[in-house]
């Protein structure tokens, strides 16, 4: 028997404060933002400035842990500029990649920036050897964070034909389409995670009491409705309530987040380099519980022990998990 | 009167319609339709092609025959072996032009043989279309969320470079794709058990909120829009930003109608008033809106030009 594959745990952080827990707590690598539209969780009062990225490399290194990052929206028309420097600031202040999902953008870090690992963002949504060979030949990516549409085996086949790396989600928020191809938001708000890094975004979002029920709407749009005094889930789009045809319930997704701990050991045998856990709105606490939980089931895992699945339950606010597209009967 | 004459194209028909429906669709659009470029072939699912691949071939030659230049559209999400094996086989005939919908396509990309770039590719900005059309990409059929300014900006990146912009025109807009087929979910199936349930919804099933709103349609794995896009009281100001074709997306009713009053609006022959009118009597209980390009949101009320 082989030993089992070293697996890197990629952290999120959305502020210095939590960047430094997920390191103390264990994070291999941290993926994290600048305050701006450049990123995918363009939320007020979230992300770094550039200073606060300079100093958290600096802590990153030190700790002998890595900094990705994510500049994985695409650029405005007339704006790309702006991106440009995004990535110009990464590479001089010292991150190890940058995460991008934009082709120009890949274009001109490539060209500009041939020494900068490039990882290629599930917001760029290759699902394919083919796909990935592309991205790799273009702009020489050295590593792609797949779409969460793929089962275990479609991943290792992947794995099977390409040379670079990949990563994959193992906790957190659920996409249920295939990212970066999601124009839902921007259907309702007019705000989407392409163009501004956002997805139901809360300067759309009403809760109301109608008829003695609570309801909760987007962009005008009714998407829970729960009984008074119960607590309205957050409006996010796919994962609300609707009627389609005789059924009436959650057509896209129940209320459920992504735990796949369980399947830590097979997707490693399906050779993932690297396991990431999505959150970087989630508050320092919870980054540090979860990035302490997997680094305790990776060191488990490498160690030839039990991975003791679900004891983050709590973390997941009494939601259901679930492992989302790895399992072949979730389609 | 429009400044400019407007190429149109009848996109790749999204819904799943049976073979006969499929083959007498496109027998009308090559010998009715006033239009240039029609597109043909499978984006939304590849279980459904096996049902009307046979036809394609004749549908093709009928077309050619209508004067129509027909281009060959590809799967918007390639995951399984066979569509990459279909994807591949697309791009190396050399007969037809082809409409990427999916990056993979790339891979077998060269700049010698042109092709188009479809609305399910981010092109957002003009470094990234100029990256493609120096591999040879000619059209861009841009992504329907892009808003006005943006389009302004592309049509002019594009002419700069040789190539054209294409606009959503007409019709349900594709919202997202996913790996889950939404279709068999409310029917009780899952994907690999669906027993075909999008067949019986040809122009999408209504997604309602739990208050009665219409919001969204679900087409298999496609999340469409619940309102239908319509450009045709716009075209003057998008012939002014450089938009060189209007894309027209098939539904039931009479679409040979729809092409003629998008035509006849091109033309100049009617005033765009009375092109909307015309639209409005093919489809008495449709909503439209402009409002990816125009207004606050994709599910915007129509604002006049």
């Amino acid at each position: 028997m082989t030993a089992p594959a070293k697996l890197e745990l990629v952290c999120p952080a959305g502020t210095p404060a939590a960047f430094r827990a997920a390191i103390d707590a264990g994070a291999h690598t941290i993926y994290c933002g600048f305050n701006d539209e450049t990123n995918a969780r363009n939320f007020p009062g979230l992300n770094f400035s550039r200073d606060e990225m300079a100093e958290s490399i600096k802590f990153a290194h030190r700790h002998g842990a890595k900094t990705l990052i994510a500049i994985n929206t695409f650029p405005r028309a007339g704006a790309v500029a702006f991106w440009q420097k995004a990535i110009d600031d990464a590479a001089r202040l010292g991150a190890d990649a940058v995460i991008l999902a934009d082709i120009g953008l890949l274009d001109y870090a490539a060209t500009r920036h041939p020494s900068l690992r490039l990882h290629l963002s599930v917001q760029a949504a290759a699902a394919n050897a083919d796909a990935i060979a592309f991205y790799v030949r273009a702009f020489r990516v050295k590593r792609v964070v797949l779409p969460r549409v793929l089962t275990v085996q479609e991943i290792a086949a992947i794995n099977r034909d390409i040379e670079v790396e990949t990563e994959v989600f193992i906790f957190g928020g659920l996409c249920v389409m295939a990212e970066g191809r999601c124009s839902l938001s921007s259907y309702a708000t007019g705000k989407s995670p392409n163009m501004n890094g956002a997805c139901s975004p809360a300067s759309h979002v009403e809760y109301r009491e109608e008829d003695g029920d609570l309801v909760s709407r987007l962009g005008g749009f009714a998407i829970h409705r729960v009984a008074a005094g119960e607590a309205a889930p957050y409006p996010t789009l796919c994962k609300g309530c609707f009627q389609a045809g005789d059924y009436k319930g959650h057509v896209f997704e129940d209320p459920s987040s992504l735990d796949a701990a369980s399947l830590i050991p097979q997707l490693a045998q399906a050779g993932v380099t690297a396991l990431k856990i999505e959150g970087r709105q989630r508050s320092r606490a919870y980054t540090e519980a979860v990035v302490r939980s997997f680094r305790k089931a990776l060191d488990a895992y490498a160690a030839g022990r039990p991975i003791v699945a679900g004891e983050l339950r709590e973390l997941t606010e009494g939601q259901q998990t679930t492992s989302g597209s790895y399992r072949k009967t979730w389609r | 009167m429009t400044e400019q004459k407007f190429a149109l194209t009848v996109g790749p028909l999204q819904f799943n319609w049976s073979a006969d429906d499929f083959t007498d669709f496109y027998a009308r659009v090559a010998d009715e339709a006033p239009v240039e470029r029609v597109l043909i072939g499978e984006t939304v699912c590849s279980k459904r092609t096996p049902y009307y691949d046979d036809r394609i071939p004749a549908a093709i030659e009928r077309l050619q025959r209508g004067g129509k230049q027909v281009v060959l559209s590809s799967l918007a999400m390639v995951t399984l072996e066979r569509e990459k094996r279909a994807a591949r086989e697309l791009f190396q005939q050399s007969a037809l032009e082809v409409e990427i919908n999916d990056l993979t396509l790339m891979n077998w990309a060269r700049p010698e043989t042109p092709f188009s770039i479809g609305p399910l590719v981010n092109v957002y900005n003009e470094a990234t279309l100029g990256f493609l059309a120096r591999q040879g990409a000619r059209r861009f059929c841009l992504p329907p969320e892009a808003p006005f300014a943006s389009v302004e900006k592309l049509a002019a990146a594009a002419v700069a470079c040789g190539a054209g912009v294409e606009l959503w025109a007409y019709g349900r807009i594709p919202l997202a794709i996913s790996g889950r087929c939404y279709h068999a979910r409310v029917h009780g199936l899952s994907k690999d058990s669906c027993q075909f349930v999008c067949a019986q919804d040809s122009d999408g099933l209504a997604v309602r909120t739990l208050d009665g709103a219409d919001f969204l349609a679900v087409n298999g794995v496609q999340t469409m829009s619940h309102k239908y896009c319509n450009l045709i009281g716009d075209l003057d100001r998008l012939a002014k930003a450089g938009v060189s074709s209007l894309r027209l997306s098939p539904h039931t009713g009479d679409f040979i109608e729809v092409t003629r009053a998008f035509a006849d609006v091109v033309s100049g022959a009617v005033a765009p008033e009375e092109g909307m009118r015309r639209l409005a009597r093919t489809a008495p209980d449709v909503e439209f809106s402009n409002g990816f390009l125009f207004g606050p949101c994709g599910a915007a009320e129509l604002t006049p030009a």
